[in-house]
């Protein structure tokens, strides 16, 4: 746990080990761990606690907690963070978190806040699907996220929904016609 | 007005959480509407996620009901909803440990890993890999291996991916896809690259021709990818680490050349790199320092981190090469990133001259209590390396870390101050008192055991020569008897080194007490081991107690040149003793029948000591002894009873009188009836 081990570690893909996200008070909105650091919900509850009772009144970015490099950012009454190991490159790891960052930005139109976040829930676990697979960083290309994302239009009123639902079924419906 | 009551609505809208009062029962009950035909997406979509959300916030799912709910999910399927497809694909990674059967959606999953449908596609990969085991990885192996060289990224990402996770569970299918890996290496898309690449490096990791052929490779042609140009420094270090070759290697040459890469994420991993070779000569570093000299003014928190972290690692063997810094450090002393702040601290404390470590102290005492307990190690560190360095500063650091050593902190934080203490006593001998005094302040309210025999030994080891070896022992005396075993043990041989470093003066400053309490606990210990002499031993010794007392006493009041001996101890209590013994063992002195008034006391120490007789509660009274022999006989047998709450316990004393012989195996029959007795 010490942070003074040389590095000199097997080179691999395995980077992240966990991405979390809190809310206001430090209670889990999201999180998803990718290795065993912390095997049981208990500790991992504890060491978010930990991790934001360090982190939520300072906005400095970066911190090293329990011998692991945490990258962090809060908007709002969200706080962000990307763990890695205390040896892994620390610009990866916040490649990593502003990849989520921007990603969701754009899924909820720059409104990143628990609400919608909240309202988006299915958009949060595809996106980190995306950006991270088995603690191996799968994109950190934003546009890229979103692309893959490919949600629908989140807001989209139920009359709106109706309409288009309207639409495909017509669709569908000249499809098979034409087709016969 | 009417604006201000909208945001307080707004407000108590933001504060509740439409999961938050799920139950998992509900839910699952809900996802009975997955079998209803048509399909409703919205609704099996919110449903789904709310599944995910319980299985992320750490909620149990027994197998049955995973199993249902996953084979109620299987019928969604037949929906064409996107994002309900994609939110299934997840649905099957999260629940793949937890439900049975999972691998009845191989075909489904098969179907759209090959479909036309590209969102499909690399999600598809990823939960297929997840449910699949080796025999059934050879069923897709051909799938596989096109999707690794499919022209779509995401599709050969998540291909390539899966192929690594699967790579420990499967090596020998996965071995066979180096052909299609090398080809994705020369992807124009920079995240395929970086995935060839590491799914390439695993394969081959243990052949070292074919990893220093691919580094030739790679390192030639030229990557796109800032990724796989990080995994390629770290490739070509390892080598060079295991290779022991020269740092005129072109490896070395790449990794040098890396520091004038575009990308600042290569550049610090190329830094890095060179500043973690053992035996890098300072003209080697110069250039890292350099880069890492630049970050140090980056507005961006994470690269001053890195930066400075990365700097302080130089410092510790070459001190002078970071001396150029000591400008930007110094401007980082002031950073709100507190971790910053303390790493530039502790670098400069190492690289800085004499005359500064005050200020550098003061300035950091400022916020340490603010700082993780990793980084409060780092600043022991480096006040462990200053001493080294400015050995007159001791004061100043040994009074800091007694501060330090007083706040909240992990076992490894402790034990890195209580290291530190110990090192500059070993260095500094005027440093020794104050060291021992704060060690011993530290040892009063300690939880960790490792750490208080360690101080325990040290005091043993220091304490006896020093001028005032008494004021220590109270402390040590404090633990025997309130610690846990290791720690008596500790405190007791401690003790014990006093004793013997300087036997009469030691004596002298003695307190009588502590003396006993080890002499009894000795006692108690092989007790423990001839459970038969047991009372024997213990009352003998215990008796002792008053007379050892008094005879210590005596001998401070009239120091004489000879040695205070412990055999001398009844001998000196003759007056008082009315029976005349022999005293071979200092065990077998009788009890002074005028010490009456301590007796219950004794009678009462004596007897929550026997673990037996613990439940008991206090001792109402005990009996005049009763002789039960003749005096002249053989062997003396007395009784006496104590009496408790609840209990009657009978003391048999047995005493042999003869010199020449032993008595062994005692058994008491007690054949009074009516009372219940215990020996």
């Amino acid at each position: 746990m010490s942070c003074n081990d040389p590095p000199q570690q097997e080179p691999s893909l395995y980077t992240v080990k966990a991405v979390l996200i809190l809310d206001n008070d430090g209670d889990r909105l999201y999180a998803k761990y990718y290795d065993d650091t912390y095997p049981t919900v208990k500790e991992q509850k504890t060491f978010e606690k930990n991790i934001f009772n360090k982190t939520h009144r300072t906005d400095s970015e970066i911190a090293l907690l329990e011998g692991l490099t945490v990258v962090y950012k809060s908007n709002i009454d969200l706080f962000f963070y990307v763990i890695g190991s205390s040896h892994e490159n620390e610009l990866m790891l916040m490649a990593v978190l502003n990849c989520l960052f921007d990603s969701l930005s754009q899924m909820l139109r720059k409104n990143v806040e628990r609400r919608a976040l909240l309202e988006n829930m299915e958009g949060l676990f595809l996106a980190v699907d995306e950006i991270v697979d088995g603690g191996v960083i799968l994109e950190s290309d934003p546009q890229q996220v979103v692309h893959r994302v490919a949600l629908r239009g989140d807001d989209v009123p139920l009359t709106e929904q109706t309409v288009t639902q309207v639409l495909q079924s017509a669709k569908e419906q000249i499809k098979w016609s034409l087709l016969r | 007005m009417i604006k201000k009551f909208d945001k307080k609505d707004e407000e108590s809208g933001s504060g509740s959480n439409p999961f938050q009062h799920l139950e998992k029962s509900a839910v699952l009950q809900e996802a009975r509407i997955f079998n209803e035909t048509p399909i409703n997406p919205r609704r099996c979509l919110h449903i789904l996620t709310k599944i995910i959300y319980l299985l992320n916030q750490g909620e149990h799912f027994g197998t049955t009901e995973a199993t249902e709910a996953f084979f109620a999910m299987t019928r969604l399927f037949q929906s064409n909803d996107q994002t309900l497809r994609r939110m299934c694909y997840l649905t099957i990674k999260e629940m793949a440990n937890i439900s049975e059967d999972v691998i009845i959606v191989t075909s489904s999953l098969t179907k759209d890993m090959t479909g036309k449908e590209d969102v499909y596609r690399g999600p598809a990969i990823r939960a297929l890999c997840r449910i699949t085991d080796t025999t059934m990885l050879q069923a897709i192996e051909r799938y596989m291996k096109q999707a690794i060289v499919d022209k779509v990224p995401s599709v050969s990402s998540s291909a390539l991916v899966s192929s690594l996770h699967m790579v420990k569970m499967s090596y020998d299918v996965v071995k066979r896809w180096v052909n299609e890996a090398q080809e994705a290496a020369s992807s124009d898309n920079i995240m395929v690259q970086y995935h060839a690449l590491g799914l390439l490096y695993h394969l081959r990791k243990n052949d070292r021709l074919a990893v220093t052929k691919m580094l030739n490779k790679f390192t030639k042609s030229g990557l796109k990818s800032p990724f796989a140009y990080c995994m390629l420094i770290r490739i070509a270090s390892k080598l060079l680490d295991e290779t022991e070759a020269g740092h005129d290697s072109p490896l070395f040459d790449f990794i040098e050349s890396c520091l004038r890469n575009k990308n600042e994420m290569v550049v610090y991993e190329a830094a890095s790199a060179i500043v973690h070779m053992p035996n890098c000569t300072a003209r080697e570093l110069a250039p890292a320092v350099s880069v890492l000299q630049l970050f140090c003014s980056s507005p961006k928190a994470a690269l001053r981190y890195a930066a400075v972290r990365t700097l302080n690692k130089v410092a510790m063997k070459h001190p002078s090469a970071v001396t150029a810094c000591n400008l930007d450090l110094e401007n980082l002393i002031t950073d709100s990133n507190r971790s910053i702040a303390t790493l530039a601290i502790t670098t400069l404390l190492k690289t800085g001259s004499e005359s500064s470590v005050d200020r550098l102290m003061k300035q950091i005492s400022s916020f340490v209590s603010e700082i993780s307990d990793e980084f409060k190690v780092v600043v022991v560190q480096a006040i462990s390396a200053l001493c080294q360095k400015y050995p007159r500063k001791h004061s100043v650091m040994m009074n800091f870390l007694s501060n330090m050593l007083r706040d909240d902190g992990g076992f490894d934080y402790k034990r890195a101050i209580v290291d530190c203490i110990i090192s500059i006593i070993e260095e500094n001998p005027e440093s020794k008192e104050t060291g021992l005094a704060h060690l011993c302040e530290f040892i009063e309210d300690c939880e960790h055991t490792v750490l208080a025999t360690k101080i325990l030994h040290l005091l043993g080891k220091e304490g006896p020569r020093t001028p005032q070896p008494s004021k220590y022992i109270r402390f040590i005396f404090n633990r025997v008897v309130l610690e846990s075993e290791a720690v008596r043990a500790a405190a007791v041989s401690a003790l014990a080194k006093f004793g013997a470093q300087n036997d009469d003066l030691c004596f002298a400053f003695l307190d009588d007490e502590v003396r006993d309490r080890a002499t009894f606990y000795m006692n108690v210990l092989q007790q423990k081991q001839k459970a038969l002499n047991a009372a024997y031993i213990f009352n003998g010794l215990s008796v002792s107690i008053p007379g050892l007392e008094k005879s210590l006493h005596q001998y401070t009041l009239d120091p004489s040149e000879k040695p205070f001996d412990m055999k001398s101890v009844p001998l000196a209590t003759t007056p008082i003793t009315e029976q005349k013994t022999e005293i071979a063992p200092v065990a077998t002195s009788k009890l002074p029948e005028k010490l009456a008034p301590s007796r219950q006391d004794i009678y009462q120490e004596q007897l929550a000591a026997v673990p037996e007789f613990q439940g008991l509660g206090p001792l109402f009274k005990s009996s005049e002894p009763v002789q039960l022999t003749e005096a002249e006989t053989e062997y003396v047998v007395r009784c006496i009873k104590h009496t408790f709450a609840r209990h009657m316990v009978f003391q048999f004393d047995c005493t042999n009188t003869l010199n020449d012989q032993l008595l062994q195996k005692l058994t008491a029959s007690p054949t009074v009836s009516p009372v219940p007795a215990t020996l």
